[in-house]
């Protein structure tokens, strides 16, 4: 497919900076009428002074030199960018949700409903016991998770200093457990891709806190394995964390709860439609067994005879959010749900299956890891996956996630979603096979037709320019 | 090939394929059904049912607008931390642009230049108000950016201390956030008295010692008052080598003391101030610090370099600080970020420029001050409860128990905090000035 990428700008930049549109200083003292002692206020403040038509055609031009999902297919591999259904914005904007948290639960009884609804909708997709909504994002949800973890073996006077992780796992889960303060046991992947028991057995013992695993795996395989694994770290006293970023693949057809996972998180910008924003937010519940119920974040939501109220589980580990998480992300959330229902569930995972495989059929490139589900990771081979992507961008579409897992060489994890048709699938099929035709001049000479050819991003990172306040005076 | 849909409504509407093009693509995999791509042993499978119920976009928007219909509907008079101000029509218009609402992680830098130049924007922007060189581009709110403050600090000072001092007067909330932030640390957390409502800074500088990693410090306070000792606390912070972490927020940066000049190393806050509205809770925290942390920074930043034309251009920089490269050594496990709700602050700031920002600012102070004065001629209230300056939010006395009038004020129509059995606290911004002689009105039915 033809795609040029829109391109302001001039011979030294792109859009230019709203600094370099304009620039005003005010003296608080002699220019503003403020109501404090001097002593008490700063001196000046300089910013951009534009109208409002200005500001607009400022942002505009930005977005035009933006990919979004709505642009194009966006198959980065772990990340689920599927479409972002446009309804559950006007739900969001409900005024009625605007809200301020300080409020009394008897003058929120909407918000609360719709909050208690969510619980029990995630709860019963996730096969998991109680809900709680408040970590703001996937990576807060297994800190959260982890607390949760250290909480429970601390109440059962059980001293135990590590998590164990595999190595194909998403970077989040190493860090998190970290931050809970665990040393990481990082678990080398079998042969087959998949979870090596006898790996686990040797890694396993009366210092493992949990193990966190997310199933399919990051080259999605499903773990077979998965009751012997419980097995095997339930044995040895430790708790099964399920990292939810795969949860797309299985909605309705497997429960993380039935494979004996007690603790998981749900991606709801991943599996559950919600806008990812150039970067969030998002929101990562977490879901959790009977048993640890009692350790979730305060407050969560019941229904009291016919009437919702927050209330602190017995043994909380307290809060990982001021308030109660990302209420915006969550309200879309249950939106999508609501809006699918089981069938719609089912069926979103059936065609993001199909779309994976059937993307896959039509590679002319190697898939080492099969039977995959919503994603997979091709090989560039010889190539560099980082060149192929950024040829990739010149045919129309978003390149996948590159190099990554580590353990597939020059890997390219590609995970279309349900949301592409079997046109977009091919049109994809068209660009990573142009890509590995190309030769290596090609290659490296892309992209052209984007916004900005390739930028040096080893300079950017020696040479760090992070506000404009920063930038070298030869480019002002 | 047909494009005819599912007669029966019976999939996903988000998911495009016809049976037809589902038969087609099947055959092409080389499977009859859709169940035979799935690995799943029998005895993981789920066989039952969810019992979610699917709705039309239709029945399900009248559904949840009645469901939200059940709030009350109050004119809300609170602060604490979650702060309302006016947003600017075109702050929604251009932010839901799905340029910017559908893009993720800016990974291939080419193809996003926009959303890369929207958050350099928005560090750009914090620098200048913070005086701080570095300011990442999101944490999710104040409670965590603080959080982050202070592993910050226990990484850079691992050598000495480990305890955190903040004030005995913070947000309940915020507090319980640092206490699990720093959990999985060595640190512990200490409180400093207050003394009306600012900082009691000899009682600080006897408590500071070597053992001090950081001093927590709020400005505005979350009780509304100005802090007037920020230079000498700097002065505290310096002399035992502690960091000095500034709480904050967007909007009163714009004209309280500016962070750098008062010696400040990380400033913390609510950058959400601006750009969202009420939101229950949800937030955008502010981070900004000094360039000697710059490798110790948590979460993204923006950096400007040039592309192959030689043209300026952005990229996610720094990246091995971050848990995808760094891992269990990252400096925060944070991944998704406020991304969209930065460019949203950064847009509003855009629209309100310096004399809008101070504008408002000053309104803050005029409009806590104004009605502390009205409500504080009321028999049986006194306010404010500090002599200090305020901005936007302040103490009020009560004669009769402060819960009870909050709720009797509640059935008037108006949210008021309850601090405890004799304060009330008030919270005023442009967004419910106008609704101020109502409030009075309210009260004196009360009292």
């Amino acid at each position: 497919m033809n795609h040029d990428q829109a391109r302001y700008g001039d011979d030294e930049r792109y859009e230019s900076l709203l600094s370099e549109k304009d620039s005003t200083e005010i003296d608080i003292e002699t220019d503003a009428d403020s109501p404090l002692p001097d002593d008490l206020t700063r001196d000046s403040v300089e910013l951009p002074s534009l109208s409002e038509p200005e500001v607009t055609r400022h942002y505009t031009r930005l977005s035009q030199m933006n990919w979004s999902v709505e642009t194009g297919p966006y198959p980065l591999g772990s990340c689920t960018m599927k479409y972002n259904p446009t309804f559950a914005e006007d739900v969001a904007a409900d005024p009625n949700g605007a809200v301020h948290p300080d409020r009394s639960e008897e003058s929120l009884q909407g918000t609360l409903e719709v909050l208690y609804h969510l619980q029990d909708y995630l709860a019963r997709i996730g096969g998991m016991d109680a809900v709680t909504l408040q970590p703001p994002a996937g990576a807060a949800g297994e800190f959260t998770g982890i607390l949760v973890a250290k909480a429970y073996h601390e109440s059962r006077d059980d001293d135990r200093s590590e998590v164990i992780v595999p190595a194909s796992a998403h970077g989040t889960n190493f860090a998190s457990a970290a931050m809970a303060g665990y040393d990481v046991v990082e678990l080398p992947s079998g042969d087959d891709g998949r979870v090596d028991l006898e790996a686990l057995e040797a890694a396993v013992s009366e210092d493992t806190a949990a193990l966190m695993l997310t199933n399919p795996n990051t080259v999605g395989l499903f773990e077979r394995d998965i009751e012997e694994i419980a097995e095997i770290v339930h044995d040895a006293g430790g708790l099964l964390y399920y990292d939810g970023a795969n949860l797309n693949a299985l909605l309705g057809r497997a429960r993380p709860g039935d494979m004996g996972f007690d603790v998981m998180h749900y991606n709801v910008h991943k599996t559950f439609a919600t806008p990812h924003g150039g970067g969030g937010p998002g929101a990562g519940p977490v879901g959790v067994t009977e048993e640890l119920a009692q350790f979730l974040p305060s407050p969560r939501v019941r229904e009291r005879s016919g009437a919702y109220e927050l209330y602190d589980p017995e043994r909380t580990i307290g809060k990982v959010h001021g308030y109660q998480g990302n209420w915006l992300v969550l309200v879309k959330a249950y939106a999508y749900i609501a809006r699918l229902g089981d069938a719609g569930l089912e069926d979103a995972s059936a065609k993001a299956v199909l779309n994976a495989n059937y993307l896959a059929e039509r590679l002319d490139c190697e898939i080492p890891y099969e039977p995959f589900h919503h994603e997979f990771a091709a090989t560039a081979g010889e190539r560099d996956a980082a060149d192929v992507a950024k040829h990739m961008l010149d045919h129309g579409v978003h390149p996948p996630t590159t190099k990554w897992p580590e353990f597939v060489p020059e890997a390219m994890l590609t995970e279309p979603t349900e949301a592409e048709t079997i046109d977009s699938l091919n049109d994809l099929a068209d660009a990573f096979n142009a890509a590995f035709a190309a030769d290596s001049e090609a290659l490296e000479s892309a992209p052209s037709k984007t916004t900005a050819r390739r930028i040096d991003q080893a300079d950017a990172a020696r040479n760090p320019q992070l506000s404009w306040q920063a930038l070298e005076p030869s480019e002002e | 090939m047909s494009r005819r849909r599912h007669e029966d409504a019976d999939g996903s509407p988000y998911a495009p394929h016809s049976p037809d093009e589902t038969a087609a693509m099947l055959d092409e995999v080389g499977v009859e059904s859709e169940a035979e791509l799935f690995d799943v042993p029998d005895d993981v499978r789920f066989e039952g049912e969810l019992g979610i119920e699917p709705r039309n976009e239709r029945e399900l928007r009248s559904e949840i607008a009645a469901t939200l219909a059940k709030n009350d509907d109050l004119t809300e008079f609170l602060g604490r931390d979650h702060h309302t101000h006016y947003v600017p029509s075109v702050v929604d218009g251009l932010s839901e642009r799905a340029e910017f609402l559908t893009s993720y992680t800016q990974y291939q830098p080419e193809v996003t230049q926009g959303f890369l130049q929207a958050l350099f924007e928005y560090q750009s922007l914090l620098v200048e108000l913070t005086g701080l060189p570095v300011a990442n581009c999101s944490m999710y709110d104040a409670a965590t950016a603080l959080g982050e403050a202070a592993r910050l600090a226990g990484r850079v000072r691992a050598a000495s201390g480990t305890t955190v001092l903040v004030p005995e007067i913070l947000h309940e909330n915020k507090r319980a956030v640092l206490e699990n932030y720093v959990d999985g640390s060595d640190l512990s957390i200490d409180t400093y008295p207050m003394d009306d409502g600012n900082v009691d800074v000899d009682a600080l500088a006897e408590r500071a010692d070597e053992e001090t990693v950081m001093i927590h410090v709020e400005n505005p306070t979350v009780r509304g008052t100005i802090e007037e000792h920020l230079s000498a606390i700097g002065r505290v912070a310096d002399d035992v080598e502690a960091l000095f972490c500034l709480g904050t927020d967007v909007v009163a940066l714009g004209l309280l003391e500016e962070p750098a000049g008062v010696g400040a190393d990380v400033v913390v806050g609510e950058a959400d101030a601006l750009g969202l509205p009420t939101a229950y809770g949800m937030g955008l925290g502010l981070f900004a610090t000094r360039e000697s942390f710059l490798r110790q920074v948590p979460g993204r930043l923006v950096g400007a370099s040039e592309d192959e034309t030689g043209r300026r251009a952005y990229t996610l920089t720094l990246q091995t600080r971050e848990q995808h490269i760094r891992k269990e050594r990252a400096t925060s496990n944070i991944c998704t970020n406020q991304a969209w709700v930065a460019l949203r602050t950064a847009m509003h700031l855009s629209l309100l420029g310096p004399d809008g920002l101070v504008d408002l600012a000053s309104e803050c102070v005029r409009e806590a001050e104004a009605l502390s004065d009205r409500l504080s001629a009321l028999e049986g209230l006194s306010a404010p409860v500090h002599d200090r300056h305020h901005f936007r939010e302040f103490l009020v006395r009560t004669d009769r128990p402060a819960p009870a009038i909050a709720g009797e004020l509640e059935t008037e129509g108006f949210a008021v905090h309850a601090v405890d059995e004799h304060r009330l606290q008030v919270c005023v911004t442009e967004v419910n000035a106008g609704k101020t002689d109502e409030l009075v009105a309210a009260f004196e039915e009360v009292l």
